[in-house]
This record gives structure tokens, C-alpha cells and sequence, in this order.
């Protein structure tokens, strides 16, 4: 493998890594904050990649598409936990698997009746459709650079929210003691609500901006979560930093594996994650 | 205690020996002077156009020939498999027992193929293959009582190689996805790439249905083979073209495959898909007298245009009227009956074809190129090609 070629492929395996760390951050914020497993994680990114697909080809337009589609993917993220997750915070791990479980097979089942079971494409805007040529014959499209910067400044948003403001600060309270917080006078319904809310967009919006390279078909999400899981585990449960470090290294190994051991590639993240939890049994940065 | 342990091993003992005999062959059906025929499609789902394209087909062959089989009226049946793999015994054992059909049509999908074999080798029923191209299907579980009229996966990459090395690509790289059909579709092409001196530069692969080419491309791209040999279908097959142009890799490195590359796909993929050469045992675009007549009978019969789905199954409905009115009628002498259907020539909008041994199509595989949305036949890629039927005894 010449510099050239390796230099893109690092380039495709932090943009795999980045879009990743967007699904396994909201993952694992609300496992963090909320105590809520949830598997239906999946199905957002799902259902993110079928609103871009169908309101740009309504549209004509992936950028209205994405924005009007983020709208409505908070909108139903502060409805279902309003009207189901805010429910099972205090119960046990298996309710919330059993629960977020059946609602993976019930978002399957709308998207089948209203949109059919058929694979589609969506068009990269125009203004992204280049590439950059770096050698002769190795290029690097423009898009993949767009979908990694929206990626970098949604992370650097999510920080600053933690950390910076008050709102963060109170989630951060929430989830160190939650009794206490309320006894503050904090209102902790709303901040869950806030935070569940902001996890359902980090999925949705990654399944938008995704969805003109990796097409939108059934069953999207049910792979994505697998991935995700890996990388919540591989980094630690209920860190965001962790998530970070972890999706990088899977989107390397996932992409190098790929160009290097194409036989095997399938298993390699798996073999990484099994690596990582002999040495580290609780992921590589626990809280 | 004696007397319970009594009841219930009479009541296993009955139902062992009525559910056994429900599996035996050749148990007494239902005599009537109708031929029943079953249908097991998939009706809904990704592949429902393919399903009722094969039975457009079928009917067509069969109306062509005055609506009969060897004079005795039809009874048809119908159960959609839905491409569900898990349901693959099960829906076929309903058409077998349920509604005692004598001969099945089925289906699209390898995986409920699998299904159908089993059904077909326990029951000895009449098994007709209108699409799915697994290799097991005719070689090591092949059956007296089954008979493909499509192909096998590695049917059109065998045809692939030959015409590559003659256009001067001498060393390709190969990459599909990593499941059963591209792996078949791999030993096809891999057989007759390096038989003709060719020279596999690298074999890459992604998860089916995974259809994320970036890195994969990349890779193409710093290899610098002289083609690119894949494998893909559907939506995913326009999505690669798509990106292998996006990738600038179109006009650098010609890129071929196995046809279903480009079936169904050229107004999808667009532009993008221009000069990608191809090798199928079809093409819409064959200039035959028998196939502009059938494509012509096709559109005005079901207002639609056929496709290479409605050419198998107008070949299936062929082969079983055929070989029916080759026995008279007297499809209950299985013997005379599975020993005409081998023999018939099909005079398909294809082209002729025989069966082979194992039963499967012995037929032409054409080199198309496409061009403007197109899949223009520019020759024949392998005259009168037959698949190996490696493992196939038949017993």
C-alpha cells in the first residue's frame, strides 16, 4: 500500500469512525444519563435514512430534506419519551430490552407500509459532488469531507453543551444523583426528555447524512446498532469520550480490514472488541 | 399407568405413520383428468416483479399452446413464498400435500430454493426452476424430479473470462459481496479467467447487502488493474456503478460482470453505466426473429415489456407443455415423463437450449455493452455452455 492510497483510506476510516461515534454517543448518553438501554437506537438511523430519501426525491432538495427531517425526527424522539421510555427508567435492563426490542420490529413494520421494502438510492447535492484529486488516479469526493465535518462540529457541540452551559451541567448532575438534582429543584423529567430528544437526533441526522452513501434499504439500522454496540463497549458504557477513541479504531480496523484481509473482514471488529475486553474488561475508558 | 403409557404410544405411533405417510411419494392423489400446477413465487417484497413476471410467462407459453397440457385441462395454485427461507418447506409442502399439485414452479430466491429441493426430493413432485441459480440445486442435491430453466450462479461469469483476456485485460481484480451467490459467481469467473491466461490481481469483498464501495474503490484505484470482474444485483449493482464512476475509476478502468450487473439497473445508475460489459444467456435487445415475436406477443398480452424473469419463465411453461404432450398426457409414469422433459429442445426468445445431465440450461452466454440505458448484444460470449454439474448422481 503506497502513502497515497493509505492517506485515503484514513481518510475513509475517520469519516466511518465519526459517523459511527454520532450513533454511539447518543447510545450512550442515554444509557449514561438515563439508565435506558435502548436497541431501537438502530431504527432512528433507519428511519433517518428513509426521511432523507423521501423528502428529497418530494423535495428535490437533501439540504431541506435533512433540516426538516431533524425537526421531525426531535419532535418524535420527545413524543416516544413522553409517551413510552419515560416509563421504564426505573425498571429493570430486560423491560427496557424487551420494550426497545419490539419497538425495532414495530419501526420495521411502518417503514415496510409506507415505504415499501425496496432498496433506493439519494443524490449527493450538487455543490458536493466533486472529488479532490491527490495523485493521478487516487481522488477523495467532497461529500465524505462535508459528512466528517458535519460529524466534527456536532461532537464539538455536544461537548460544549455538557460541559459548558447550564444545561449540561444540571444533565451532569441528573446523572451523578438523581434524587438529590430533583431536590435542587431541577426538573429532571425535562432534562431526560432533553437529552433522550438530543440522542434520537445524533442517530436520525446520522442516518440523513448517510444515506447518498450508503443507500437506504430495510433492516439498515438492526447492522448499524451491532456496530454501535461495539463501540459503546470497546470504549466504555456511558462514556462520550470513550465513544470517540472506540468508533476511530473501529473505522480503521474496519476499513483496513477490508483492503488488507477482504477474506476475513467481517470478524475483525469483533476480534478487536474481544481483544480490548481481555485487557480492559470494562471497556477502554469506564466512568 | 400402564394403560396411559398405552394411549400414548399408540397416539405417537398414529401420528408418526400418518405424518411419514404424508411424506411418502407417490401416494395416492386425488385422480382427476386435470393437471394441477402450483406456483411458489414471490408475490410481495423486493422480488414481486420477478415472481409475476415468471408467471406471466409460464401462462403464456402455455396459452400459446391452446391452454392445455398434453390435452388435459389445468388447475392452477398459488402460494407467495415471499422470499422468506424460513418458510421455504413449509410453503412448499402446502402446494405438495394440500392441493396434491403434480408439478411445482418455484422460485426466485436460493435460500427458499433450498426449501423446494427438500420438498421435491422427499415427494418426488415435478420441481421447475424458473430463477434461483444455486449451484446445489443441479449438482450435489440434483434430483431426477427437478429441472432448472435458468441458470447457475456461475453460468454467465464462466462465459466472462475468455472475452476479457481477448480485449487485452490481462491482469483483473475481482470484488462482490460475500455470500453465497457472489462466491458462485466468483468460481465461475475465476475458472475461465486464468484457464484463459488472465492473472486475479486481488479478490475483494463486503457483507451482503452492505453497499459502502469507498474504501474498496480506493484500493481498485492504487491497483491499477487493467479491469475490474464483479458481481452485483439490484439496487446495490446501480449503487456500485454509481460510485465506480463517481470514484473516476469509469474511464480508467473498464469495468465488467456477471449480466445482472445491469438488469433492471440502467435507469437507476444512468449515464454512469455506460460501456460496462456484460455476459448473460439474455439480452432485451437480442435481434432474433423469435425474440422480437415474443416481445412483441409479451408487451400486448401484459401491457408491459418482458424482461429476462418473463423469458425463464416463458421457458419453463415451454418445457412443461412440451414434455407433457411428449407423454400424452401421462405425467403419472414419472419415468417416461422426467426422460422427456431432458430431451426437449426449448426454442426460447434466447436462443435454443438443452438440458444437461444435471438439468440445468446448456445454453449460449452473450457479451453485451451497455449503451444509452441499454444492454446491447455485441456477440456470443460462449456458445452452448453448460454448467459443470459437479457432485450430481442421480439416483
Amino acid at each position: 500500500m503506497d502513502l497515497a492510497n493509505f492517506l485515503i483510506q484514513l481518510l475513509n476510516s475517520v469519516q466511518y469512525g465519526l459517523l459511527l461515534f454520532m450513533l454511539a454517543a447518543g447510545l450512550t448518553l442515554i444509557f449514561g444519563i438515563m439508565g435506558v438501554v435502548n436497541l431501537a437506537h438502530g431504527s432512528f438511523y433507519m428511519l433517518g435514512a428513509y426521511l432523507a430519501w423521501f423528502l428529497s426525491s418530494r423535495s428535490g432538495s437533501l439540504t431541506l430534506a435533512i433540516a426538516g427531517g431533524a425537526v421531525l425526527a426531535v419532535l418524535f424522539g420527545l413524543l416516544l419519551e413522553r409517551l413510552l421510555f419515560r416509563h421504564f427508567y426505573q425498571r429493570d435492563h430486560l423491560d427496557q430490552v424487551l420494550l426497545t426490542f419490539g419497538l425495532i420490529y414495530i419501526f420495521e413494520e411502518m417503514r415496510s407500509m409506507l415505504w415499501g421494502d425496496d432498496v433506493h438510492g439519494v443524490s449527493i447535492p450538487a455543490a458536493l459532488s466533486a472529488s479532490i484529486p491527490l495523485t493521478d488516479n487516487l481522488s477523495y469526493p467532497v461529500y465524505r469531507l462535508f459528512m466528517s465535518g458535519v460529524c466534527i462540529a456536532l461532537a464539538i457541540g455536544l461537548y460544549l453543551l455538557i460541559s459548558r452551559t447550564r444545561l449540561g451541567m444540571k444533565i451532569r448532575a441528573g446523572a451523578f444523583n438523581r434524587d438529590m438534582t430533583e431536590a435542587l429543584g431541577v426538573n429532571i423529567k425535562r432534562i431526560h426528555a432533553i437529552v433522550f430528544a438530543i440522542g434520537v437526533a445524533l442517530a436520525t441526522v446520522a442516518g440523513m447524512i448517510a444515506s447518498p452513501i450508503s443507500s437506504v434499504y430495510p433492516n439498515m439500522g438492526s447492522q448499524v446498532l451491532i456496530m454501535c454496540f461495539v463501540v459503546v463497549v470497546i470504549g466504555g458504557i456511558g462514556s462520550v469520550r470513550g465513544a470517540l477513541i472506540a468508533a476511530l479504531l473501529v473505522g480503521a480496523v474496519d476499513t483496513f480490514g477490508k483492503v488488507l484481509l477482504p477474506a476475513v473482514s467481517g470478524m475483525l471488529v469483533y476480534m478487536l472488541m474481544a481483544a480490548v475486553l481481555l485487557w480492559k474488561p470494562e471497556g477502554l475508558f469506564k466512568q | 399407568m400402564t394403560t396411559r403409557r398405552l394411549v400414548l404410544t399408540r397416539s405417537a405411533a398414529i401420528v408418526g405413520a400418518a405424518s411419514t405417510g404424508l411424506l411418502l411419494p407417490g401416494i395416492v392423489r386425488a385422480q382427476s383428468n386435470r393437471v394441477r400446477v402450483g406456483f411458489m413465487l414471490p408475490y410481495t417484497g423486493t422480488f414481486a416483479q420477478l415472481g409475476l413476471a415468471i408467471e406471466n410467462g409460464v401462462r403464456m407459453a402455455i396459452d400459446e399452446k391452446g391452454g392445455k397440457l398434453g390435452g388435459r385441462e389445468i388447475e392452477w395454485f398459488k402460494v407467495d413464498d415471499e422470499s422468506e427461507p424460513s418458510k421455504g418447506v413449509e410453503n412448499a409442502t402446502r402446494l405438495v400435500q394440500r392441493d396434491k399439485v403434480d408439478v411445482l414452479i418455484g422460485t426466485v430466491h436460493s435460500g427458499v430454493q433450498m426449501g423446494i429441493q427438500r420438498v421435491a426430493r422427499e415427494s418426488g413432485v415435478l420441481s421447475l426452476i424458473p430463477n434461483a441459480g444455486v449451484h446445489a440445486a443441479t449438482r450435489a442435491l440434483c434430483a431426477p424430479n427437478v429441472f432448472r430453466t435458468s441458470f447457475t450462479n456461475s453460468q454467465p461469469t464462466l462465459a466472462l473470462g475468455k472475452p476479457m483476456m481477448d480485449a487485452g485485460h490481462k491482469r483483473a481484480v475481482w470484488i462482490t459481496w460475500k455470500y453465497a451467490a457472489g462466491d458462485e459467481a466468483f468460481e465461475g469467473f475465476k475458472d475461465s479467467y486464468t484457464k484463459a491466461g488472465g492473472t486475479i490481481v486481488k479478490e475483494l469483498g463486503l457483507p451482503f447487502p452492505n453497499v459502502e464501495f469507498q474504501a474498496l474503490l480506493t484500493e481498485i484505484a492504487s491497483l491499477k488493474p487493467d479491469a475490474v470482474a464483479c458481481f452485483f444485483a439490484g439496487g446495490g449493482a446501480a449503487k456500485f456503478i454509481r460510485d465506480y464512476a463517481a470514484a473516476g475509476l469509469k474511464d480508467k478502468i473498464p469495468l465488467w460482470g456477471s449480466g445482472f450487473l445491469t438488469e433492471g439497473v440502467l435507469d437507476a445508475a444512468g449515464p454512469a453505466a455506460d460501456g460496462i460489459m456484460t455476459t448473460m444467456h439474455y439480452a432485451d435487445s437480442l435481434d432474433t426473429p423469435r425474440n422480437r415475436q415474443f416481445r412483441a406477443a409479451y408487451a400486448s398480452s401484459f401491457k408491459m415489456q418482458p424482461d429476462v424473469y418473463a423469458v425463464q419463465g416463458y421457458d419453463t411453461g415451454l418445457l412443461l407443455s412440451q414434455g407433457v404432450a411428449a407423454v400424452k398426457g401421462d405425467i403419472a409414469n414419472k419415468q417416461a415423463f422426467h426422460k422427456a422433459l431432458e430431451s426437449q429442445t426449448i426454442d426460447s426468445p434466447r436462443g435454443k437450449w438443452t438440458m444437461s445431465k444435471a438439468h440445468n440450461p446448456i445454453q449460449d452466454i452473450y457479451l453485451r455493452r451497455v449503451e444509452n440505458k441499454d444492454n446491447k448484444v455485441i456477440g456470443i460470449a460462449a456458445k452452448a455452455l453448460a454448467d459443470s454439474g459437479a457432485g450430481c448422481r442421480m439416483g
